[in-house]
């Protein structure tokens, strides 16, 4: 069994690792779901497009499950305290979502304009919404949320839905949104042909700039909102308890890491090289190599972020010392051992079976298919 | 806590769950039924059998949207809306819901894709594979939530820690053989099983009495006849095996569905129906088969069943000891190494729960007075009355399927079936009663186990978040109006696909293409 710190810190690892591939694997058909309505213009475009995430929508889907279920049982005071504090933020997220299995799957079986316009904006709202909220939130994360625990660990939230939107937070969002809508362009110009590639392409070099603009922008603010620090009292091996630990406010202390350890500076370096290593596939054409460019932009936007951040995972500004870190939020050392050997085990296979569907699907989704396929296709 | 806010967030959680419930079980069920189709597919290479995967698996998708819209919900709800108790229980509950993730939506979710989109793609033995790893996908996704929900019921394997104020995993392996988990799990997926046969039969038996697309029919209800005879028949002797785990460890809900106030001489009667008198405690009369709960709870003849007022009476002395535990666990959270309070502690902390159900009546453990002990006691047998009678229908139905489909089984023998239209009838009027049976299983099940969230361990009451009662009433309204929408639009796709039947799959092989009337339909 590995000691409590390592696993504490793996875990920190893996939660990363399931919020990236969130972001690659259901980003991009929530990418193209937000692009929908204005790349597709009639209802054949509009199907080749849903069709060419069509048979992976669901499985990619699993990520943001997984990913709530991880934090569930790694994170049991993150999950308990982010969720109920962050609670309409979480219900739109949730209620556009609910748009998707439904658009997906109803939108085409009845033939009707009215009925299909209406799932497309469906499948916008499920596309668009999930990412502003969740760059929302991180923007929020870094600035710290108002809440305390009392001495039985019960969390109080001491903000309000509207006090999420702040100027920082928004532009976090904005990073977020351009990110992932420029993922699904990529995506799509990759799986498409003629005109639709073509706007898709378009619409790639637009959020790929709006994206790399953002994140700059955002980088250099960070460095002016005061960041967290521990003063005193959290032991990383110890048994996590929130309340033992001191917690300042520091202006300039979420560039702590990076100014320890210079080497760091490899993940925000990994994101603008990702982004205008996919810029340029993209227009090049190479739209298979640019996919995987803009996966690499994702890891390390998202990677920036919570290196900044390390240990903290949810810091509070009214209470700094309930502040949530890698240290003191986490479930006991068997749940942590057991998850980790369960990680272990699934991840390589769901990437392998994950990869076969994509082969299996693999190529061009045209038009002509759409037609042959009328009534099986969605 | 506020009294609103709790009993809103029940209300929000139940109606989500029984939501998400009506999509499960048809999943569970249909996707082996598609397995069987496709095998036979397999095997004899006759198209009937490949239109009927295709047909079916395409109200199968229908019924899948809303299963996973609805079942995004559930993972994040416990978060959202019952925070101390994903806090206090996370450690363990956390857990099985990450595995369901891991080793089962990502399975089914992945090849649901090339279930609906491979068949060109794939060869047929690929295509079956994929449709088998479906099935077992889903299935798995069962064994981790009643794994999960099974934990709730009978909490074994973990230990409360009062450093980090919370349930502490001690035994993984205890956790997933929880034998109330395991008598659920299958309980569960069989009465998923009678409900995907009896979508099959009856819709089967639609098209039988339209007299439409005969062949088409007639195998597809032989497969659902035979299914769903099988699924029956174990759905109720599992439901058996429930019983007997449920008298071990689930005393007080045992005692409240049977309506017995009174312990009574082994082997204990099986109540029929009774005149339930909840205020005095007592019932007015009764129907009843001697022995046969006895010996369904404790498969044995001499081991008497404990009553109600027994229940009450033992817990009020848990209660009493629970309360020396929250005493001493108060003094332990402000220094964490008095000897007084951790000797205390430790001789009493089996009963915290039960100390923790004052808090519903007084914050302050010190103001806990002996009336307010009675009645902490008092709730921990939940209302008789919803229970008993839910729990018969429940009961009720899952005969009457049996008897269904071995009526349907015996005429596919005889191979008269089409032509029984009192049977073809009963299948059509039937068709809705398995979603009954399942809600009432859970309503049971759940509604059972209150005044807790984790028996014994953590009442319902100091689950829930933090949250202003306008915050619930604004998302329970939003959640039960935009799944009402989204269930009428469900149901219209449902209704009109199941009236058009195979037509819809384009073949040219079906009853209203060749007659050119799709769109009269």
């Amino acid at each position: 069994m590995m000691d409590y710190e390592t696993l504490k810190v793996i875990w920190w690892l893996l939660v990363s690792v399931l919020l990236v591939g969130f972001a690659v694997m259901d980003g991009h058909d929530m990418g193209v779901g937000t692009l929908l309505p204005f790349v597709g213009k009639d209802d054949t475009e509009r199907r080749v497009i849903i069709n060419t995430v069509g048979p992976h929508w669901d499985g990619n889907q699993v990520w943001f499950i997984t990913g709530g279920g991880a934090i569930f049982a790694a994170w049991p005071l993150v999950y308990a305290t982010a969720f109920s504090g962050f609670y309409w933020a979480m219900l739109a997220v949730l209620w556009a979502l609910f748009f998707r299995p439904v658009g997906f799957d109803y939108r085409s079986k009845i033939d009707n304009a009215t009925w299909r316009k209406t799932w497309d904006w469906g499948l916008f709202v499920g596309g668009a919404v999930p990412p502003l909220i969740f760059g929302v939130a991180f923007g929020n994360l870094l600035q710290g949320v108002p809440f305390h625990f009392d001495a039985n660990l019960v969390p109080y939230y001491e903000g309000s839905f509207w006090g999420l939107l702040n100027p920082f937070a928004l532009l976090a969002g904005v990073v977020s949104s351009a990110m992932i809508t420029f993922h699904g362009a990529v995506y799509l110009a990759h799986r498409t042909e003629g005109e639709i590639q073509q706007r898709a392409v378009r619409a790639a070099l637009l959020f790929g700039v709006i994206a790399l603009v953002a994140f700059a922008a955002a980088g250099v603010w960070v460095q002016a909102i005061p960041g967290y620090v521990i003063a005193a009292g959290a032991d990383p091996a110890g048994l996590p308890n929130p309340l033992a630990k001191e917690v300042v406010r520091e202006a300039g202390a979420w560039m702590a890491n990076y100014r320890q350890q210079p080497l760091l500076w490899a993940v925000p370096a990994l994101a603008f090289l990702g982004g205008l290593a996919a810029i340029w596939a993209v227009r090049a054409g190479r739209t298979f190599f640019a996919f995987w460019a803009s996966g690499l932009m994702i890891a390390g936007i998202i990677g920036t972020a919570g290196v900044a951040m390390f240990p903290f995972i949810l810091p509070s500004s009214s209470d700094p010392r309930s502040s949530l870190t890698v240290w003191d939020s986490v479930s006991s050392h068997l749940t942590l051992t057991v998850m980790f050997w369960a990680t272990v085990i699934f991840m390589p296979l769901i990437i392998a079976y994950t990869s076969w569907a994509y082969k299996v699907m693999a190529g061009k989704v045209t038009k002509a298919y759409i037609l042959e396929n009328e009534k099986q296709a969605y | 806590m506020n009294e609103t806010l709790v009993d809103l967030s029940r209300l929000q959680f139940a109606a989500t769950a029984m939501y998400h419930f009506l999509f499960v079980p048809l999943t569970l069920g249909l996707t082996w039924m598609l397995v069987i189709m496709e095998a036979l597919y397999v095997m004899t290479g006759k198209q009937v059998y490949q239109d009927m995967v295709k047909f079916w698996g395409k109200l199968f998708g229908i019924n899948f949207a809303l299963g996973v819209t609805t079942g995004i919900t559930l993972e994040f709800q416990f978060g959202t809306n019952w925070a101390y108790y994903s806090h206090y229980v996370g450690d363990i509950f956390g857990a099985p819901l990450a595995i369901e993730g891991l080793m089962a939506f990502f399975l089914e979710s992945t090849f649901i894709g090339l279930f609906f989109f491979g068949w060109n793609r794939l060869s047929r033995a690929q295509h079956f594979l994929v449709t088998v790893l479906m099935a077992v996908g889903t299935n798995l996704s069962a064994l981790w939530i009643l794994v999960a929900n099974g934990w709730m019921q009978n909490p074994v394997g973990s230990e409360f820690s009062f450093q980090t104020m919370r349930m502490e995993m001690t035994s993984f392996w205890d956790v997933i053989f929880n034998p109330v988990a395991q008598a659920k799990f299958v309980h569960t997926v069989s009465a998923g099983y009678v409900t995907g046969a009896m979508f099959v039969l009856s819709i089967s038996a639609y098209y039988l009495l339209k007299k439409r697309d005969l062949e088409f029919a007639k195998r597809s209800f032989r497969v659902a006849a035979a299914f769903g005879f099988a699924s029956a028949c174990s759905v109720v002797v599992l439901g058996d095996e429930s019983g007997y785990t449920m008298a071990e460890t689930q005393q007080s809900k045992l005692a409240a569905l049977e309506a017995m106030w009174e312990t009574e001489p082994a082997p204990a009667g099986l109540k029929l129906l009774a005149g339930i008198d909840e205020a005095n405690q007592r019932n007015t009369w009764e129907l009843e088969i001697p022995w046969v709960l006895g010996i369904i709870g404790t498969r044995s003849l001499d081991t008497p069943l404990p009553g109600i007022k027994e229940i009450i009476a033992r817990n009020r002395e848990r209660v009493e000891s629970g309360v020396e535990a929250v005493k001493a666990l108060d003094v332990l959270r402000r220094d964490a190494s008095d000897p007084q309070a951790l000797a205390l502690f430790e001789a009493h902390k089996e009963n915290l729960g039960f100390g923790l159900l004052t808090r519903k009546y007084v914050a302050d453990i010190s103001q806990v007075t002996p009336e307010i002990m009675d009645k902490a006691a008092a709730s921990t047998v939940p209302p008789v009355t919803p229970l008993f009678w839910t729990f018969r229908i429940m009961v009720l139905l899952g005969f009457s399927f049996i008897a269904l489909f071995g009526a349907a089984l015996w005429y596919s023998i005889k191979d008269s079936f089409a032509e029984k239209r009192w049977l073809l009838r009963w299948a059509l009027w039937f068709l809705p009663l398995p979603w009954v049976a399942s809600e009432m299983g859970w309503f049971v099940a759940e509604y059972g186990r209150q005044p807790w969230t984790i028996a014994e361990v953590l009442p319902t009451h100091l689950s829930v978040s933090t949250l202003s009662v306008e915050s619930l009433y604004g998302s329970l309204a939003g959640f039960v109006g935009f799944y009402t929408l989204l269930l009428i639009v469900e149901l219209y796709l449902m209704f009109r696909f199941g009236r058009l039947g195979p037509s819809t799959l384009g073949t040219g092989r079906y009853h209203w293409e060749r007659q050119g009337a799709m769109q009269s339909a």
